[in-house]
C-alpha cells in the first residue's frame, strides 16, 4: 500500500512540474494521470483489503490492464493488436518476471482444456474455468461467424428484411414494429453486428423508396438489437463469456434473461413508438407504389446455398436449445456448424474462411490473458473484497451494484473485457457470501443483463451502436449523441428498472430475501 | 488538354496556398475543388451542408467515437470518407481537376496524372496574411493559424501513410513568400506543364 501510493505521488509531483514548466503534452499528461490514478486506487485497495503480497506483479497486472483499455478507448491501433500485445506483456513480465511462475502461464493459456472431454461434451455441469483463455467462447464465435458469413452470402438477411417488409406492405409504422421485432428475434442467435448491418441498410433503402426519415427506425433496432442479445447465451459476447465461464446452459439464460428481456421488450416497444409516432405517423401518409418496391427473391444470390443456409442455422438452433440435455458444449456446436458451413459451401469454402473475423477472435485471446492477469495475482479478489465492503455485506446492494455498475460502465467502455473481468469477481462474492449457486447465477444475470442493456446509452457503447450510427450516417442520415441519448437513455433506464424490480422479485429466495 | 490532370494543393494556414491553387485552376482551364464539394455531396446524399461542413477536414474525437469492423461513427470520418470517395470517384471518371486538401496527395496517389503541390510561408508573412483577411489582432491571427495548421497536420496523418508538409510525400514544396503568390503560382504552371510535356 504504502508504495503504490508512494509512487503515485511521485507521479502526480512530477506531472504538476512538468505542467507548470510548460513541457507536458496532452498524451504524457492523460498517461501520467492514468498511471497515477490507478498506483492511487490500487494503494487504497490494497490498503482497504490488508493484501500486500506480491506488489509488483499486482501493480505490473493492473497497469497492463489499464494501458490495455485506455489504447482500446483511443481506437488508433486496431484493439486485437492492443490485446495480444498486452496479454504478451502479461505472460512475460506479470506470470514470467513478477511472479516466476510457468503454472500461471500454462493456466492462464489454458490449452489443456480443449484437449479434455469435458470441453467438448458435458451433462451441462460447470465443468469450465474462468480462469484464462476462454476457448470455448472462442470456438462458438469463430463457427457462428462462418455459418453467418454463409446465411449472409447466400442471401438470407436481405431476403428475410425484404419479405417482412413486404408482408406489412411496406406501411411504415407495422415495418418499425415488425423491424424492432425482428432485430430483437435474429439477435438472440446471431451476433448484432451482423443483424444490425443489414437491417440498417435495409432501412435506408427502404427509407429512400418510401420517403421516410430511417433514423427512428434505426435507433429502435439497434436497442432491440441489444435487447434482443440479452436474452439468449450466444445473443452477446458476455453472455457466452459468462456462459461458458460459469458453465450454463442456453436454456438457463432463455429461462432467466431471456424472460426478462422479453418483458423488456413489450415496454421497449410501446416506449419507442409514442416517442417517434409524429415522424411515423407522417411519413405513412405518404403515397407509394409498391409496385416499384424490391423483389425479395432478387435477394437469394443462390438457391441451393440459401436453403442450407437456413438448414444449418435452424440445426444450430436446435442444437443450442437442447445443449444442456444433449450434454454437447458450446465449443462443440461451434465446431459443427463451422464444418457443416464449410462443407456444403465447396468451392467457395475459402472465400467464407477468409472473410471470417479473426481480428475479434484474436481480440479475445489477448484479452482472457489480461483479465488472467490479474485473476492470477488476486486483483480481482480485491476489487470483489472492496464491492463486498461498499455494499455491508448487502446482498441487495451487490445486486444492484453489479447491474447498473456493469450498465454505466458498458455504456462507454466496450462491455466485452468489462463483463471478462467480472465474472471471477461475481464468482468470489458468491463464495463470500455463502449463499451458493443460487446466488451466483442471480449475479450472472445482473451482469449479463447490466453489460448487454447499459450499452444501449450512448451511441459507442455497443458494437451494433456504432455499425447502426455508422450506416446511417454514411448515407447521409447523421445520428449525433444529443439524438441519439434523448431516445436511447430514457429506454435503456427504463428496461433497467425492469431489470432490477423483475429480478428482485423473481429470484427473492436465492437472495435470502 | 488531352491528357488526366490533377493538382493536389496542400498548404499552411496563411500561406496563400488557396489563392495559388485557384490561379492554377484558372491557368489550366479546371475545375477547383475545395469545401465547395460539400454542396454536392449533400444534394448527392440528401443531406445538410451544415452538417458536413462541421466536420470538414477535422479529427474525430477518441473519446466520443468508435470504429467496429471498419465502419466508424465519428461523423468527421464520415464526412471525410465521403469526400474522399467524390474526388476519388471523379478522378476515376478521368476528370482534370485542382483540389485542395482532403488528403488528395494520398488518396489518389495511384493516379498517374496527379501533381502534389504544397505550398509554406514564412510565419510572418503568414501572421499578416491571416491579419488582413480575417481582421485579427497579431495574438489572435498567430493563434488561428497555430490551431488550423494543427487540425490541418492531424486530419491528413490520420487518413494517409505519408506526413504533412513533409516534402518527401509531395512533387515539389514551395515557399510562397520568397516569389509571392502570383511568382509562386507562375513557377508552378512552369513546372506542371513541364512535368505534364
Amino acid at each position: 500500500m504504502v508504495i503504490a501510493t508512494t509512487l503515485a505521488a511521485i507521479v502526480f509531483i512530477v506531472m504538476f512540474v512538468m505542467a507548470a514548466m510548460d513541457k507536458l503534452s496532452r498524451v504524457a499528461a492523460m498517461g501520467m494521470a492514468a498511471t497515477g490514478t490507478v498506483l492511487l486506487v490500487f494503494g487504497i485497495f490494497t490498503g482497504l483489503s490488508g493484501d500486500d503480497t506480491g506488489l509488483l506483479a499486482k501493480i505490473v497486472a493492473v497497469l497492463i490492464f489499464v494501458i490495455m483499455f485506455v489504447l482500446i478507448i483511443m481506437d488508433k491501433i486496431e484493439r486485437h493488436i492492443v490485446t495480444l500485445c498486452c496479454g504478451l506483456a502479461t505472460l512475460v513480465l506479470v506470470f514470467g518476471i513478477c511472479m516466476k511462475s510457468f503454472d500461471a502461464i500454462w493456466s492462464t493459456l489454458n490449452i489443456a482444456n480443449i484437449f479434455t472431454p469435458g470441453f467438448w461434451y458435458t451433462a451441462g455441469s460447470s465443468e469450465e474455468s474462468s480462469a484464462g483463455i476462454n476457448w470455448a467462447t472462442i470456438i462458438f464465435i469463430a463457427g457462428m461467424m462462418i455459418m453467418v458469413e454463409g446465411m449472409a452470402k447466400a442471401g438470407f438477411f436481405r431476403w428475410l428484411c425484404m419479405t417482412l417488409a413486404k408482408l406489412v406492405k411496406y406501411k411504415v409504422v407495422p415495418l418499425f414494429i415488425t423491424f424492432m421485432l425482428m432485430s430483437a428475434v435474429l439477435s438472440m442467435f446471431i451476433d448484432s453486428i451482423t443483424v444490425i448491418l443489414f437491417l440498417a441498410a435495409v432501412t435506408v433503402e427502404l427509407a429512400q423508396l418510401l420517403k421516410f426519415n430511417p433514423i427512428p427506425m434505426i435507433l429502435s433496432e439497434v436497442f432491440c438489437a441489444n435487447l434482443g442479445g440479452s436474452a439468449t447465451m450466444c445473443g452477446d459476447p458476455p453472455n457466452i463469456i459468462v456462459g461458458t465461464s460459469l458453465g450454463y446452459s442456453f436454456s438457463d439464460f432463455l429461462t432467466n434473461t431471456g424472460v426478462i428481456a422479453g418483458i423488456s421488450l413489450i415496454f421497449v416497444l410501446v416506449y419507442f413508438f409514442l416517442i417517434f409516432r409524429k415522424e411515423l405517423t407522417e411519413a405513412g401518409k405518404n403515397n407509394i407504389d409498391i409496385s416499384t418496391m424490391p423483389d425479395p427473391k432478387e435477394a437469394i444470390t443462390d438457391k441451393r446455398s440459401f436453403i442450407i443456409s437456413i438448414v444449418i442455422f435452424l440445426v444450430a438452433v436446435v442444437m443450442l436449445v437442447t445443449h444442456a440435455q444433449t450434454g454437447l458444449t458450446v465449443a462443440f456446436i461451434g465446431g459443427v456448424i463451422a464444418v457443416a458451413t464449410l462443407i456444403t459451401s465447396g468451392k467457395h469454402s475459402l472465400e467464407l474462411l477468409k472473410k471470417v473475423d479473426y481480428k475479434t477472435l484474436l481480440f479475445f485471446v489477448g484479452l482472457f490473458i489480461v483479465v488472467g492477469g490479474l485473476e492470477q495475482t488476486g486483483i480481482l479478489e480485491i476489487v470483489a473484497n472492496f464491492i463486498e465492503m461498499i455494499s455491508g455485506g448487502n446482498v441487495i446492494l451487490v445486486v444492484i451494484i453489479i447491474i447498473w455498475l456493469s450498465a454505466v460502465a458498458s455504456s462507454v467502455v466496450d462491455n466485452i473485457p468489462f463483463a471478462a473481468t467480472m465474472v471471477p469477481i461475481i464468482q468470489r462474492l458468491a463464495e463470500a457470501s455463502g449463499l451458493g449457486a443460487g446466488y451466483l447465477s442471480v449475479l450472472a444475470w445482473s451482469l449479463s443483463l447490466g453489460t448487454d442493456i447499459g450499452g444501449s446509452a450512448t451511441p459507442i457503447g455497443a458494437s451494433a451502436n456504432v455499425v447502426g450510427t455508422s450506416v446511417a450516417a454514411k448515407h447521409g442520415y447523421p445520428i449525433g449523441w444529443g439524438r441519439y441519448l434523448k431516445a436511447c437513455v430514457p429506454a435503456t433506464v427504463l428496461v433497467l428498472l425492469i431489470c432490477t424490480g423483475c429480478i428482485f422479485l423473481r429470484y427473492g429466495a436465492e437472495l435470502g430475501l | 488538354m488531352g491528357r488526366q490532370l490533377i493538382i493536389s494543393v496542400g498548404r499552411e494556414f496563411g500561406s496563400g496556398g488557396h489563392i495559388v491553387a485557384a490561379n492554377l485552376a484558372k491557368h489550366f482551364g479546371l475545375p477547383l475543388l475545395d469545401s465547395n464539394i460539400l454542396a454536392d455531396i449533400a444534394k448527392e446524399k440528401n443531406t445538410s451542408e451544415d452538417f458536413l461542413r462541421k466536420y470538414d477536414e477535422s479529427a474525430r474525437n477518441l473519446f466520443f467515437s468508435r470504429t467496429v469492423n471498419g465502419f466508424s461513427n465519428s461523423p468527421e470520418e464520415v464526412v471525410a470518407q465521403m469526400q474522399f470517395d467524390y474526388i476519388k470517384s471523379k478522378a476515376d471518371a478521368g476528370e482534370s481537376f485542382v483540389v485542395i486538401g482532403r488528403c488528395s496527395d494520398y488518396i489518389l496517389r495511384e493516379n498517374p496524372g496527379l501533381v502534389r503541390v504544397f505550398i509554406l510561408g514564412d510565419e510572418e508573412a503568414k501572421v499578416k496574411r491571416v491579419m488582413e483577411r480575417e481582421s485579427l489582432s497579431e495574438d489572435k491571427a498567430r493563434s488561428l493559424m497555430e490551431q488550423s495548421d494543427k487540425r490541418r497536420k492531424y486530419f491528413h496523418n490520420t487518413h494517409s501513410d505519408n506526413k504533412w508538409g513533409d516534402s518527401r510525400s509531395y512533387d515539389i514544396t514551395i515557399n510562397s513568400s520568397r516569389l509571392g503568390l502570383d511568382g509562386t503560382s507562375e513557377l508552378l504552371v512552369k513546372y506542371i506543364e513541364f512535368m505534364t510535356k
